[in-house]
C-alpha cells in the first residue's frame, strides 16, 4: 500500500517535473527592470531602459531564445520606493533577473531582498564598493563598473595633466563617497576643497562661491544627470570656467548633459569605459541601431543597459534555459560570453568587470554635433580596489 | 577686494535672489490667506504650472521672452479659472476643509502635469543673451541671469508697492485684508476682487517659475518644497501683509543662503568633510524655522500684523 502510494507520487512528481521543464522553454524570461524614471536622475534610467530594450528587440524580443518579458518599475531615486518595488517584482511577478538601478543608495536597499530570494541582479549602472568588497554576493553581477573606476581614471588624467590644486564635488551618498575615494587613489596633488552637496541638489550658488574662494586650478565633479546639467550651466554662467579647468567622469560628460548644456562644454575631458566612436563591430551596430530607433546618440548608460541585456541573454542561452539551476546560471553569467560594445570585458573574482578605461574629450564632430571623442586608454585591464576583501563563495 | 569679501558679496546676492523669488510666491499666498482667510496648499502648483507653460512655449517658439510673457498670462488664467470653478466654494468653509480641498488640487495638478509632460524634468534654459557672466568689478564675475532675477524681483516688488498703496484696487485689497466684512459692507465687489487677487497671485507664481525654472529644474513636485518655505515667510511677515512678506522673504532668503554656505565651512573646521556634509545641511535647514520660532515668540502675529 505504502509502496504503491510512493510509486504513484514519484510518477506524479516526474510528470510534474517534465511539465515544468517543457513549460520553461516557452515561458517568458521575466526581467524586473527597476530604474529611476522620474526626477532629475530620470535621464539616466531612460537611457539604460532604452539600451536594454534595444538589445532585446534586436534579439527578436527574446532572451536566450525564450520570449522576454520586461516589467518596468520606477524607483523615483528613493531607497524606500525602490525596496517596495523590488519586493513586488520578486514576490508577485516572480522575475528571473533584476536590473536597472541607477543610484547606489537605492541599489543597497534593493540588493537585500533580491539576494535573499536568490534572484540574480545584473547591474547596468550602480556598482557600490560594498558589493565589490566584504559584502560581495554570488547573486550580484556588475555589467557596468565598480563605482570608483571612472573616478580613478579621472584622477589619473588630472594627475598626468599636472594640476596641483583640485576642488572635488560629489553628492552625499554611497557612490559620491566612492567617487572621491576613487579619484584620490590616483590623483596625488592637493585637494583644495571637498564638498558633498545633497543628492539631487539643483542650485549650486553656494558651492560656486566656495569654489571661487578655494583658488583651485581644477575642479572635479561627480554630478550625474540633472545635477551635472545645472552645475555646469551655473559654473559657466558665473564665469568660473575662465579660472579653473573642469574635469568629470563620463556621468557628467555624456550625451544627456551635452544636449542640455551645449557648446560651453567643448574641450572638457571626461573618462569612461566606453565611447560611441569605439571601433568594434558590436559597438558600431549598437550605435547605428540606437540612433535609428531613438533619434539620438547613446550615452554610456545606454551602452551599459545594452550590455546588461546581452549578458542576461548569454546566461539564459548557456544555462540551457534552466533558470532554476542557480549554479548553472551563475556559471554562465561568470563566463560573460557576449560581445560587449566596449570591447574586452571579463569578470573578476567579485563579479565586477576587469576592463579598460578611456579618456574622452568633448568636441564638434564631422557632422557638427557637440559630442565625445575617445582619446586614449588611461587604465588597462583594470579591476577594482575592493576585490581582495571579497570572500566570494565558489 | 579680498576673496573673503567677494564670497560675502556673492552670498549676499544669492540670498537676495532667493529672497526675492520667495517674495513672488509669498505675496500671492499672503493676500489669499489674509483677504479670503483661505489656506491654499495648491499655491505651489500654480508655480509649477507656470514653469511648465513657460518651458513649453519657449520650446515651441524658440524664444524665452515669448515663453515668459504667455506663460505668466497662462498661469494667471489658470489661477483665475481655479478660483472661479473650485476655490470660491471653500471660502466659507473651515480651514481643515480648505487644507484637504487644496491638497487634493495639488495632487491633481501633479498628476495632470505628469500626464501631459511626463515624469522627466522639462528643459528650460536661460536666454542666450543672459547665459554668460558679467564682471561686476575686477576679479568678480556674477551670472547675468541671477542679476536679471534680482532686477525682476525688485521691479515686481516696487510695482506691487505702488499698486497697493497708490491705487483704488490696492486700497480695496488693504481694506479686505484688514477687515473683510467691513470692506464688503462698504460696497467692494468682493467676488471680483478675490478673482483678481487670485489671478495676480498666480501670475507672480508664473514669474517665479520663469525665473527659477532655468536655474533649478522644471519638474513635477517642484512647488511643494518651496511652498513650505513660502508659508514660513508669510508667518514671519504677518499674514496678509505685503510689506511683511517682502521683509520676511528677504530675511529667510539671506539666512537660509548664509546658513548653507557658512555652516559647512564652520563644521568642516570641527570634523571630517564627510561628517560635516551630513551634519551641516541638517543644521542649516533648521535655521529658518528657528528664525520663525524666535519671531513668533516675540511677535506672535508676525512682524507686520494686518488684522486689527
Amino acid at each position: 500500500m505504502f509502496s504503491k502510494f510512493l510509486r504513484k507520487s514519484i510518477v506524479c512528481a516526474a510528470v510534474g517535473v517534465a511539465l515544468a521543464a517543457s513549460a520553461q522553454s516557452t515561458d517568458p524570461v521575466k526581467i524586473g527592470f527597476l530604474s529611476t524614471l522620474s526626477g532629475p536622475g530620470a535621464g539616466l534610467g531612460v537611457d539604460i531602459r532604452d539600451g536594454f530594450q534595444l538589445a532585446v528587440k534586436l534579439a527578436g524580443n527574446k532572451l536566450g531564445g525564450r520570449p522576454a518579458e520586461i516589467i518596468i518599475a520606477d524607483d523615483q531615486a528613493s531607497p524606500d520606493v525602490g525596496r517596495q518595488a523590488a519586493d513586488r517584482l520578486i514576490k508577485r511577478d516572480k522575475v528571473d533577473f533584476m536590473t536597472g538601478v541607477v543610484f547606489s543608495n537605492v541599489m543597497l536597499a534593493v540588493g537585500t531582498p533580491t539576494f535573499a530570494s536568490q534572484t540574480f541582479y545584473v547591474s547596468a549602472n550602480a556598482g557600490p564598493s560594498q558589493y565589490a568588497g566584504d559584502q560581495c554576493n554570488p547573486y550580484f553581477f556588475s555589467a557596468s563598473w565598480q563605482n570608483d573606476n571612472l573616478h580613478e581614471a579621472a584622477g589619473q588624467v588630472v594627475q598626468e595633466k599636472g594640476f596641483k590644486r583640485v576642488a572635488v564635488i560629489a553628492p552625499n551618498y554611497p557612490a559620491g563617497k566612492d567617487a572621491i575615494t576613487g579619484f584620490k587613489r590616483f590623483y596625488k596633488g592637493e585637494i583644495a576643497s571637498e564638498t558633498l552637496p545633497a543628492l539631487n541638489q539643483l542650485n549650486y550658488g553656494t558651492e560656486i562661491s566656495q569654489l571661487r574662494a578655494s583658488k583651485a586650478d581644477a575642479v572635479y565633479i561627480f554630478l550625474p544627470g540633472g545635477m551635472g546639467i545645472n552645475f555646469i550651466k551655473q559654473f559657466v554662467a558665473a564665469g568660473l570656467s575662465k579660472d579653473m579647468t573642469l574635469f568629470a567622469p563620463g556621468f557628467s560628460g555624456d550625451e544627456d548633459v551635452i544636449k542640455a548644456v551645449g557648446e560651453s562644454m567643448l574641450g572638457m575631458f571626461n573618462t569612461s569605459q566606453w565611447g560611441h566612436d569605439m571601433n568594434n563591430p558590436a559597438n558600431k551596430r549598437f550605435v547605428a541601431e540606437f540612433e535609428k530607433e531613438y533619434g539620438r546618440l547613446p550615452s554610456l548608460y545606454a551602452a551599459q543597459g545594452y550590455d546588461a541585456a546581452l549578458l542576461i541573454n548569454a546566461a539564459v542561452r548557456d544555462s540551457k534555459g534552466k533558470l532554476s539551476d542557480k549554479a548553472a546560471v551563475r556559471k554562465a553569467l561568470q563566463a560573460a560570453k557576449f560581445d560587449s560594445v566596449r570591447g574586452s570585458f571579463k569578470f573578476n573574482k567579485n563579479q565586477f568587470p576587469i576592463q579598460d578605461y578611456y579618456m574622452r574629450v568633448i568636441v564638434k564632430d564631422a557632422k557638427g554635433r557637440v559630442t565625445n571623442r575617445t582619446m586614449g586608454t588611461v587604465l588597462k585591464n583594470h579591476g577594482d580596489a575592493y576585490v581582495a576583501s571579497c570572500k566570494m563563495p565558489a | 577686494m579680498s576673496l573673503n569679501h567677494i564670497l560675502l558679496l556673492e552670498q549676499a546676492l544669492n540670498g537676495l535672489q532667493f529672497g526675492l523669488m520667495l517674495f513672488l510666491l509669498a505675496a500671492g499666498l499672503t493676500l489669499v490667506f489674509g483677504i479670503m482667510d483661505m489656506i491654499n496648499l495648491a499655491h505651489g502648483s500654480l508655480y509649477m504650472v507656470g514653469a511648465y507653460l513657460i518651458a513649453s512655449i519657449t520650446a515651441a517658439t524658440g524664444n524665452y521672452w515669448w515663453g515668459l510673457l504667455f506663460g505668466v498670462m497662462g498661469a494667471a488664467a489658470f489661477g483665475a479659472l481655479l478660483e472661479v470653478s473650485v476655490l470660491r466654494r471653500f471660502y466659507q468653509r473651515d480651514h481643515l476643509s480648505q487644507v484637504l480641498g487644496t491638497f487634493a488640487i495639488l495632487l491633481m495638478c501633479n498628476e495632470g502635469v505628469r500626464l501631459i509632460w511626463g515624469s522627466q524634468p522639462v528643459a528650460l534654459s536661460t536666454p542666450e543673451s543672459l547665459s554668460g557672466p558679467v564682471q561686476i568689478f575686477s576679479g568678480f564675475y556674477y551670472a547675468s541671469f541671477s542679476l536679471f532675477i534680482i532686477g525682476v524681483g525688485l521691479l515686481v516688488a516696487l510695482l506691487m508697492y505702488w499698486v497697493i498703496t497708490r491705487t483704488r484696487l490696492g486700497m480695496q485689497v488693504r481694506a479686505g485684508a484688514a477687515n473683510r466684512e467691513m470692506a464688503m459692507a462698504m460696497g467692494v465687489d468682493v467676488q471680483k476682487l478675490f478673482t483678481m487677487v487670485f489671478a495676480a497671485g498666480a501670475a507672480l507664481c508664473g514669474v517665479a517659475g520663469g525665473m527659477l525654472g532655468p536655474v533649478m529644474a522644471v519638474q513635477v513636485g517642484m512647488g511643494e518644497s518651496i511652498l513650505i518655505v513660502a508659508f514660513v515667510v508669510i508667518v514671519i511677515g504677518g499674514i496678509g501683509s505685503i510689506r511683511g512678506a517682502f521683509l520676511g522673504a528677504l530675511f529667510v532668503g539671506i539666512i537660509d543662503t548664509a546658513g548653507r554656505t557658512f555652516m559647512p565651512m564652520l563644521f568642516a573646521q570641527l570634523m571630517s568633510p564627510e561628517a560635516a556634509a551630513n551634519a551641516a545641511p541638517a543644521v542649516a535647514s533648521v535655521l529658518i524655522y528657528l528664525l520663525m520660532a524666535t519671531v513668533l515668540f516675540f511677535k506672535p502675529r508676525g512682524l507686520f500684523p494686518v488684522h486689527g
